[in-house]
């Protein structure tokens, strides 16, 4: 794996893993869920799709996910997909409930037909990673919210995936939470160089942790504005308070909003 | 939300949390209070119903002596005691019987409605083609189509058996069922996202999400399937050698012998209450670690 590299090279040298093209997709033949989306996602990036609810961030998620075929156009990933090149963190931890934390997180290995013993190495290191090794024997129950977000993203990093897809994985935490679990999942992005999409209807949160914000709208679903964020990483406390920063979310904001005046009257969050 | 707590362990039922009462400052009065009551209410979850039931038993029997009943009319729970002991010999041979029907229904029934279940799951098709014939023998009334099963069907045992079975298996098909179609769809798309096959999609996921709804239908299906065995053996009535304790009760009221039956009405109460309580159990052991309705809340 290709550590550091992708991340301090500027964009345009990085190798892309994935191409977006032209991208629909519609529901029932009526409202575009998602209009002529077209991304390429480059190793080591940090891309947020920013948006209200119904701007079809989930839609692009789970087409890249290949949970749904698009209506029209393609998405390729550069050399093929193969196992274990994905990981997604959904909005809820998503872990089985009758497991422990170390099953949780040994689940993608074992639908590969690998033993626990084979990869309890990879299964405790990305348990490490997230700072839940000791908890490997609790069932999920018995932990905190965050802790449960915590092993869900142990369990899409431990296949050293290419891409890992999160959507709005931290909504449901609390700030403090929330901040805490952001500050770690940069720490987690430069210790692994994982490539991340992010689906987030938070300003504070894309610009926080992302290297290119899509602003998108509703209705039809589709990007309205790429923001680059040239802030170089690691980024702590002096990023959330840095004059840039405030330009940069005033400036996804802006945008944000016209996209809620332009079209039919809807309630903002 | 729960914190990690290594003391928040199920496997010990009953925490002794206030063994040093007033020893710390732990308790305060309020706190004193609620544990106390919790040490109450322990005790009377057992005591309670025995009293109760201690009260029942002997206001029947007062009710006899008071009314001056006669025996073959309403005996004294004492007589029925000493028929049950007197009889042992005969009311435990049937016991047996009827103990072997329901519980050989049963394992048919896990069987036959949890294979039926994985059938559906995997195929609409199947589902589509089988499932009214299940409704219809689920609604039929077991009384009505017993006679038809003892014509057709040879073996007294056999006949019994099946009886038996078309009543415990649909609780447990309609549960396995519902479960297995209630798996967390994140879940499932997370199944897709890594590729798993259907088999391992059963067995890593759909399976696990439908063990409380199967444990639930269990419970159902035991009771049912004690009910079916005396049922159909009160249709299919007389048998010569090996019967079972609907026999009993029949062959006891046509001689009269009103205590014997009673004896054998309370071999199938405590039947069926022990089966209840074995499911009951079974289904707590196999959810205490995870489940929610096996977990005590703060």
């Amino acid at each position: 794996m290709s550590e550091a590299d992708p991340m301090t090279a500027p964009l345009s040298e990085r190798a892309p893993i994935l191409h977006m093209r032209e991208v629909d997709k519609t529901f029932g033949g009526q409202v575009a869920a998602l209009r002529r989306m077209s991304l390429t996602v480059r190793e080591g990036d940090f891309i947020s799709l920013l948006g209200p609810s119904g701007c079809g961030k989930s839609t692009a998620l789970r087409l890249i996910a290949g949970l749904m075929p698009p209506t029209l156009g393609k998405i390729e990933w550069v050399g093929g997909q193969g196992a274990g090149d994905l990981g997604v963190v959904f909005q809820e931890p998503t872990l089985m409930p009758w497991a422990t934390v170390a099953q949780n997180v040994w689940l993608p290995f074992r639908l590969r037909g690998q033993s626990f013993k084979s990869v309890k190495d990879k299964v405790f290191e990305a348990l490490a990673l997230v700072g839940l090794e000791k908890f490997h024997d609790s069932y999920p129950r018995e932990l905190s919210g965050g802790m449960k977000m915590r092993v869900s993203i142990a369990r899409a990093l431990v296949t050293r995936p290419r891409l890992i897809l999160m959507d709005e994985p931290f909504a449901a935490l609390d700030e403090i939470t929330r901040q805490k679990l952001n500050d770690d999942l940069l720490a987690l992005r430069a210790k692994t160089g994982a490539t991340v999409i992010f689906v987030t209807h938070s300003v504070f949160e894309s610009v926080f942790l992302s290297d290119r914000i899509l602003v998108m709208a509703a209705r039809p679903g589709r990007v309205i504005k790429e923001i680059t964020v040239d802030e170089p990483y690691p980024r702590g406390l002096e990023w959330r308070i840095a004059p840039q920063y405030g330009e940069i979310a005033r400036e996804a904001s802006d945008a944000l909003h016209g996209t809620l005046h332009a079209g039919q009257p809807e309630m903002a969050e | 939300m729960m914190a990690v707590d290594p003391a928040d362990s199920a496997a010990t039922p009953q925490t002794p949390m206030c063994e040093g009462r007033g020893t710390g400052p732990l308790f305060d009065a309020d706190e004193e209070r609620r544990a106390r009551r919790k040490r109450i209410e322990e005790v009377a979850k057992y005591i309670v119903p025995l009293a109760i039931l201690a009260l029942a038993i002997w206001y029947w029997d007062r009710l006899v002596v008071w009314n001056d009943i006669e025996p073959y009319i309403l005996p004294r729970p004492g007589l029925v005691l000493s028929t049950l002991i007197k009889d042992w010999g005969t009311l435990s041979q049937s016991l047996l019987i009827t103990l072997q029907i329901t519980g050989m229904a049963l394992a048919v029934a896990v069987i036959g409605g949890v294979g039926l279940a994985v059938l559906f799951s995997l195929s609409r098709f199947a589902e589509m083609s089988f499932s009214p014939f299940a409704v219809i023998l689920q609604v039929t009334p077991i009384v009505s189509i017993a006679p038809l099963i003892f014509i057709y069907i040879e073996s007294r045992m056999i006949g019994l058996l099946l009886c038996a079975w078309i009543v415990a298996f649909f609780p447990i098909l309609a549960n396995t069922t519902l479960g297995l179609k209630s798996a967390d769809h994140n879940l499932q798309d997370l199944m897709t996202i890594y590729k798993a096959n259907r088999w391992q999609r059963l067995r890593y996921l759909q399976l696990p999400s439908a063990l409380p709804y199967f444990l639930g239908g269990l419970k159902i299906a035991g009771g049912l399937a004690l009910i079916g065995a005396v049922v159909a053996e009160y249709v299919a009535g007389t048998g010569g050698i090996g019967t079972g304790l609907a026999f009993r009760i029949l062959e006891a009221g046509y001689r009269l012998q009103i205590p014997r039956m009673f004896a054998a009405l309370i071999l199938i109460a405590v039947t069926g209450v022990v089966i209840y309580a074995t499911t009951s159990l079974i289904s707590h052991l196999a959810l205490r670690k995870w489940h929610e309705s096996a977990l005590k809340r703060e």
